[in-house]
């Protein structure tokens, strides 16, 4: 049972990841790499403020700002300085490494002793010492709905319907009397915002800051979004957001599942990074989206 | 009214493979005229229309409008006043949005686009009856992906986007290229009709002779970044196919192709 809890409760923090990833990678369609530096810049911004003492709940709104700086650097660099999507990101994921180290002020930060948004003087007051596990997945459940709600009524507004027209046909953009630059420069820092901000929680659920829990976000990302695409989405029941979140539940469920048939070993705590590997490699594959680029094929050929 | 003044542009200017375009090329439109430029590939027609709409920039030259000089101003802003329609139907409509939404986020052109709701409920009726006069059966499909439909009707539904809001000038650049005979007639039409009912400034580039005769007011004919053939009025209207089609040879001939 506390291997499910631990499941949902993993997949519903990474799924904020996922849906930052989402607006990149597939409404932008721009592959972010910076999400490698601005997660644990979540996790550096909020235990600097959490150890200052900080109201754990105000870092949420706090790291999302950070990460919407590190997105917008990103936009900048690719859109004034003409640098290649996949480069910019680069460039700023290795200056996030730095920049994460001085905010942090260490690569290791222990929260154990720190109020955090799941275990607090007033969570205690309420439950006692022993707060239940459920209680955390419900707020992270709350969290995660209130970000999926306000994504989706974002995507409906203007300026949402102008971010997916930069991603689908950025010419349109152009068109229209608006700078793409621009556009794109807000959805990477909405993306990367919501990246930090899942860095952040994952820090004050980890009850640690470390440095090296970037590594292999973006795989993380992707895979959500890639599960959540070809396993869930396919049906057009659910909202595209939804089948994201729940492909991060699935894609840590996986995870979770493989590293227990090798567990125990030497071996096993060696290769988490290349069974990810691996479940990505093999998520690509079963995943591939064999729908062709309608764009490249827009002359006479495509018909209803 | 849109002045192009003693415009020159180079390509690869500087390197062994420098290229001139155009050399000291003027041109000036009227406000309402329809022009249809013809001319073979390399000719400078589409060159010509990206140094109106900023998508490339000339080495010298001016680009007046109304007398203001535009063409330092970037691409994007150029388009608050001018509509293009690109060969390539897929260019002007958003493939993974519905035909509501890119009638909504065209019709918001020149506006803000905040935070307020993307979807224009109040003109949907609206837009479903212009669609309606294309008679695509496209007012049916408003909650459609514009991505699974057919060129022609892409292009149709680009033509309406780009002309729905006001704009001073309409270019067209061999909008009916990719599509078949028969959705090309319908688009040229729907072209036409477009323009007299909103009496837009139109610039249209074609192979299409027999378009270039029937339509518009004005007739180019370009040829190494020269207007060899400018026909206005009457003279216009005396002007055949066949007399066009000379012409080419004779081009054609003297340029060895």
């Amino acid at each position: 049972m506390d291997f499910l809890l631990n499941i949902i409760e993993q997949g519903l923090i990474y799924g904020i990841l996922a849906l930052g990833v989402y607006i990149t990678y597939k409404i932008l369609d721009f592959p972010d790499l910076s999400v490698d530096g601005s997660f644990p810049l979540g996790g550096a911004v909020a235990a600097v403020c959490i150890t200052n003492g900080m109201n754990p709940y105000l870092t949420l709104p706090v790291t999302f700002l950070a990460g919407m700086a590190a997105g917008a650097f990103t936009g900048l660099v690719h859109v004034k300085c003409r640098v290649r999507d996949l480069l910019s990101g680069i460039v700023t994921m290795t200056a996030l490494y730095s920049v994460n180290l001085l905010v942090a002020g260490s690569n290791n930060v222990p929260l154990f002793s720190q109020d955090t948004i799941f275990r607090n003087s007033a969570l205690s007051a309420l439950f006692g010492e022993k707060i239940p596990t459920w209680f955390e997945i419900a707020l992270l459940l709350v969290i995660v709905l209130i970000l999926k709600i306000l994504l989706d009524l974002y995507l409906q507004t203007k300026s949402g319907y102008l971010l997916r027209a930069v991603g689908d046909n950025p010419a349109l953009v152009t068109a229209l009397a608006k700078d793409k630059g621009n556009v794109k420069i807000l959805g990477l820092a909405i993306s990367n915002g919501l990246v930090a901000l899942s860095g952040c929680i994952f820090a004050q659920q980890a009850r640690v800051f470390d440095i090296s829990s970037g590594t292999g976000t973006l795989v993380i990302g992707l895979a959500s979004v890639i599960i959540g695409f070809s396993f869930f989405g396919k049906f057009g029941l659910l909202k595209t957001s939804t089948a994201v979140i729940l492909g991060s539940i699935f894609y840590k469920a996986c995870v979770a599942l493989a590293l227990r048939f090798t567990g125990n070993s030497t071996f096993g705590t060696k290769a988490t990074k290349l069974v990810t590997a691996a479940l990505f490699l093999i998520i690509l594959i079963i995943g591939i989206e064999r729908k062709k680029k309608v764009k490249i094929h827009a002359g006479t050929e495509t018909h209803s | 009214m849109l002045e192009l003044k003693h415009i020159h542009k180079y390509y690869n200017p500087g390197t062994i493979n420098e290229m001139c375009l155009f050399e000291d090329f003027n041109l000036t439109v009227e406000d309402g005229q329809f022009v249809s430029i013809i001319g073979s590939n390399g000719s400078g027609k589409t060159s010509m229309l990206n140094l109106i709409c900023g998508s490339i920039d000339p080495e010298a030259g001016e680009i007046l409008l109304d007398g203001k000089d535009i063409s330092r101003q970037k691409e994007y802003m150029r388009n608050r006043y001018i509509g293009r329609v690109y060969q390539n139907p897929a260019m002007g409509t958003c493939p993974d949005m519905t035909i509501a939404e890119n009638m909504s986020i065209a019709d918001n052109k020149g506006k803000r686009y905040g935070l307020a709701p993307g979807r224009n409920k109040a003109r949907m009726d609206f837009y479903r009856e212009s669609l309606r006069e294309l008679g695509l059966g496209l007012e049916d499909k408003m909650d459609t992906k514009v991505g699974v439909l057919s060129g022609g009707q892409r292009q149709a539904l680009a033509l309406e986007m780009t002309t729905l809001t006001p704009i001073r000038f309409l270019i067209l650049d061999e909008h009916t290229a990719a599509l078949d005979p028969k959705t090309a007639e319908i688009i040229m039409h729907l072209t036409d009709r477009l323009v007299r009912e909103k009496k837009l400034t139109t610039i249209m580039v074609t192979h299409n002779l027999r378009y270039a005769v029937e339509y518009g007011d004005r007739l180019l004919m370009m040829h190494q970044g020269r207007a060899i053939l400018d026909l206005q009025g009457e003279e216009k209207q005396n002007t055949k196919v066949k007399d066009l089609l000379d012409q080419f040879n004779a081009i054609s001939i003297e340029s060895g192709n």
